[in-house]
């Protein structure tokens, strides 16, 4: 049980503990850049583990795999730009944060929050990876299909200045998302030119929807009603920022419980994590006006969720070599070269590298949360930059990132296309959130459809199929309660509205009667 | 330091990506003997750390030696529809110069340019060297009633269609094994694609499919938590699974029309001195002692094929697909 500490010195070796920095250091910067998530940092770096010492290597590729998560949220703070798909839930009230000149404690919850989460996430791999690696094994196509759909429900309140702008956006997302080849009919749909073939890669549409409508709006800054803003970063002690974040305890709990929920399914990846986390946490504030407006919540439910997805999605592949999200699909090569087969032999045949691996990554969210506090420190000199230079450079890192992941001009050109639209889309009150999100969900909904179907009509019937066994009836009733749960809130907020303009109203007409 | 080294190795990888577009307009200069001059990149068609993507990083992790290229392989990842995409961007965009390779999976491309409307075909490209071959076995959960492969047959033979298989994708290997597998034993089966071999065996081992269809090296890795039953090949292979029989052993005509074989390719119309420096040095670059440890290291068959017999299975193959798929075709 506590044969991880054994282990612990191990990371302290000069040369391991150097590599750890490094990796971290390096994955922070990394991670803050659009369009180089996670899943691309590790996949970049495997080659150069192949002539490192096995646990040397996997350190390398473990503190990258952390860092990158949480760098992601150092820009979508500053920008509105998240790094990763995993980090679009923090732009929600990161950016409103920073646009109020909260900029530093922004970044403070969210590095303190990614620790929380973090440390969480991997005490769950070290604890309880036996006993929860069969649990993981049991989510099949139904009950992916309804966690997909649980994302889907939130899609309408995120972001969106009203629930019906919020449901096209996703709309159009979910529809974004069927484009190209289906891998489960064989058949392309909407392909009506060659960029399309391929279907709309996620990263590409991520950073266009999000960060060229930053970078157009910086050069026509008059054309923005409450566009981008400059904003002075204010200087805020750690201590106060700790002691604020443990204060929403809340946050963190719900954050935290719901990354290592979602981490530990496969199939299901990061991103959604931060939504699900953030939304849920939304739901059971008192003060659910604040969110979208820069509550500190929202930020520490999202980076708490994120970070502690990391250390679960590593449960199923240690043991069973199932990944639990794509970053640990990578991951799963990078132990393959070094001949270390996931299985239940691999924590007796392989422990010493093992344990060495896995306590880096808890060593490593220190690190994480040192050296994020650190750039946060010194973020106020990037903020310091001209707009058109700071549009000069998104836009290159943008490109270069988009380009990067799959070396394709056409991902580029769908980059652009889908930024310009959001740009004007943007100025009536669309918000990039929700499209992404469809992006996402849809894939994962459809596929998973797809092969229930296949599997249900050979089997007992579709009914029976998604919505008998008690995993199928806990995630439908969760989705039900979460879509009557947004129509309550919703109207009750249209009626206090209400009121609100008749009591105006009353008292107007009381004091022309005076 | 470590960023900077990182950041050269991407700039090293679009600059050659660049390479490909700007590199279009100038005349095509190639002489056997300065080639190569510079890296040498090849398109994968698969993401990054699948398992085509990582055996190909492990067997091009030579090339810089002087006995070999004399100069490093940059891996280009193109994924998407089953390696349509990045194949048909070879076929079409990729100069024809010996720079600009790329890594070929059979049957997949094969099976693929016969039922869709490909830019790529046997035709116009030219193999260099085989390096591996993934054959394909059926595999079913740990805790499954079928321990034999007669078992899961005459189960299937009272119940038609009830009998769930998943793998890779559509004609890819397993696809192709499942196909020759229900053919030849006249059982109706089902086929349940999944988004790569990972996914179709986690359907396996968590009881969503009664059986499946994946590589023997990763059905080998997993050996704990799946039962082999039978292994789509000529012979068992000797090396991971002595104890598994073909199912020719079994009285089913299932032959290594599946096997995944994996090589390095170039575009028909590239210079012969420069395909024939290739395929003369490619293959000992697979069979160094370094290469081949590595990837017995990660379960990967490693299995060299030179230009000449990779030209005759290639037509083999496409032979034979023609036939199995001819009622499939869209």
């Amino acid at each position: 049980m506590l044969e991880f500490l054994q282990y612990l010195p191990e990371v302290f070796t000069p040369w391991n503990f150097m590599i750890l920095v490094l990796g971290t250091v390096g994955g922070l910067i990394l991670g803050a850049t659009p369009g180089l998530s996670p899943t691309m940092a590790v996949a970049l770096l495997i080659p150069f583990t192949f002539h490192m010492e096995p646990a040397t290597g996997l350190i390398l590729l473990g503190a990258a795999y952390t860092s990158t998560v949480a760098g992601g949220a150092v820009s979508a703070i500053l920008l509105s730009i998240p790094g990763a798909p995993a980090n679009i839930a923090t732009t929600l009230d990161g950016n409103p944060l920073a646009k109020q000149g909260k900029a530093t404690s922004a970044l403070h919850y969210c590095f303190i929050s990614s620790f929380v989460g973090g440390v969480i996430g991997v005490f769950v791999l070290i604890f309880f990876t036996p006993t929860l690696s069969q649990w993981a094994l049991g989510f099949g196509p139904s009950h992916l299909f309804w966690v997909a759909i649980l994302g889907v429900t939130v899609i309408g309140t995120l972001g969106s200045g009203s629930v019906v702008k919020g449901l096209f956006s996703g709309f159009v997302g979910l529809w974004i998302s069927t484009i190209g080849y289906d891998p489960v009919l064989g058949v392309e749909r909407f392909n009506y030119s060659e960029h399309l073939g391929g279907g709309i890669n996620i990263i590409a549409a991520l950073v266009g929807l999000f960060a060229i409508p930053q970078v157009l709006s910086m050069l026509t800054p008059q054309m923005m009603p409450g566009g981008v803003q400059k904003f002075a970063m204010e200087t805020q002690s750690v201590m106060t920022s700790v002691k604020e974040t443990l204060q929403r305890w809340k946050a963190l709990v719900v954050g935290s419980f719901i990354g290592v929920l979602v981490g530990l399914i496969p199939g299901a990846g990061g991103q959604i994590a931060g939504l699900v986390a953030y939304d849920q946490t939304k739901k059971l504030s008192r003060n659910k006006d604040m969110f979208g407006k820069g509550e500190p919540a929202g930020v520490i439910a999202a980076e708490s969720a994120n970070n502690a997805m990391v250390g679960p999605s590593l449960v199923p592949l240690l043991t069973l070599s199932v990944p639990g999200s794509p970053t640990a699909a990578v991951l799963l090569g990078g132990l393959l070269i070094h001949g270390l087969f996931p299985g239940p032999a691999l924590f007796t045949e392989h422990a010493p590298v093992v344990w060495t691996f896995i306590n880096s990554l808890l060593v490593g969210q220190l690190l994480m949360c040192v050296f994020g506090i650190m750039i946060a420190r010194y973020s106020r000199f990037v903020m310091d930059i001209p707009e058109f230079y700071m549009a000069a450079a998104i836009t290159v890192l943008a490109v270069f990132g988009t380009f990067s992941v799959q070396n394709s001009f056409s991902d580029v050109f769908v980059m652009m296309t889908l930024g310009i639209v959001m740009y004007f889309a943007s100025k009536i009150g669309f918000s990039p959130s929700p499209v992404v999100l469809g992006i996402i969900l849809g894939p994962i909904a459809e596929s998973n459809f797809l092969q229930g179907q296949m599997i249900a009509e050979v089997g007992d019937g579709s009914f029976n199929y998604f919505f008998g066994g008690p995993l199928n009836i806990v995630l439908v009733g969760v989705v039900a309660m979460s879509i009557v749960y947004s129509a309550y809130s919703e109207l009750k907020q249209k009626k206090q509205q209400r009121t609100a303009q008749q009591n105006d109203a009353d008292y107007r007409a009381e004091q022309e009667g005076v | 330091m470590f960023s900077s080294k990182m950041s050269r190795k991407l700039a090293t990888k679009t600059l050659t990506a660049l390479g490909v577009v700007s590199v279009l307009s100038l005349p095509q200069m190639v002489q056997a003997d300065t080639f190569p001059e510079r890296p040498v990149s090849m398109v994968v068609s698969y993401s990054p750390g699948g398992a085509t993507d990582f055996q190909a990083r492990i067997v091009t992790m030579l090339a810089g030696n002087e006995s070999y290229l004399g100069q490093p392989m940059v891996i280009l990842n193109k994924p998407g529809a089953g390696g349509k995409i990045g194949w048909d961007f070879y076929a079409s965009k990729a100069k024809k110069n010996g720079y600009e390779l790329a890594a070929y999976n059979v049957p997949h491309f094969i099976a693929q340019s016969i039922v869709f409307k490909t830019k790529y075909n046997i035709d116009n490209l030219e193999p260099i060297a085989n390096w591996g071959a993934d054959p394909a076995v059926l595999v079913v959960g740990k805790d499954s009633p079928f321990n034999t492969l007669e078992d899961l047959m005459s189960f299937a033979k009272e119940n038609p269609k009830k009998v769930t298989f998943s793998g890779a994708g559509l004609y890819v290997g397993h696809h192709i094994a499942f196909l020759q597998f229900a053919k030849e034993s006249g059982l109706k089966m089902t086929y349940i694609p999944h988004k790569g071999g990972t996914p179709a065996m986690k359907s396996v081992m968590g009881g969503q499919v009664k059986a499946g269809f994946n590589n023997l090296s990763d059905a080998f890795r997993n050996r704990d938590s799946v039962k082999i039953l039978a292994v789509a090949d000529l012979q068992r292979n000797t090396e991971f699974l002595p104890d598994v029989p073909t199912f020719m052993e079994k009285g089913v005509n299932v032959d290594d029309s599946s096997v995944n074989f994996r090589g390095i390719m170039a575009r028909k119309g590239t210079p012969p001195e420069v395909l024939s420096y290739l395929s003369q040095r490619v293959p000992l670059m697979f069979d160094d002692n370094k290469t081949t440890k590595k990837m017995s290291a990660a379960g990967s068959p490693v299995r060299v094929l030179s230009r000449e017999e990779v030209i005759k299975m290639w037509k083999e193959r496409e032979i034979y697909l023609k036939e199995l798929l001819a009622d499939l075709k869209k």
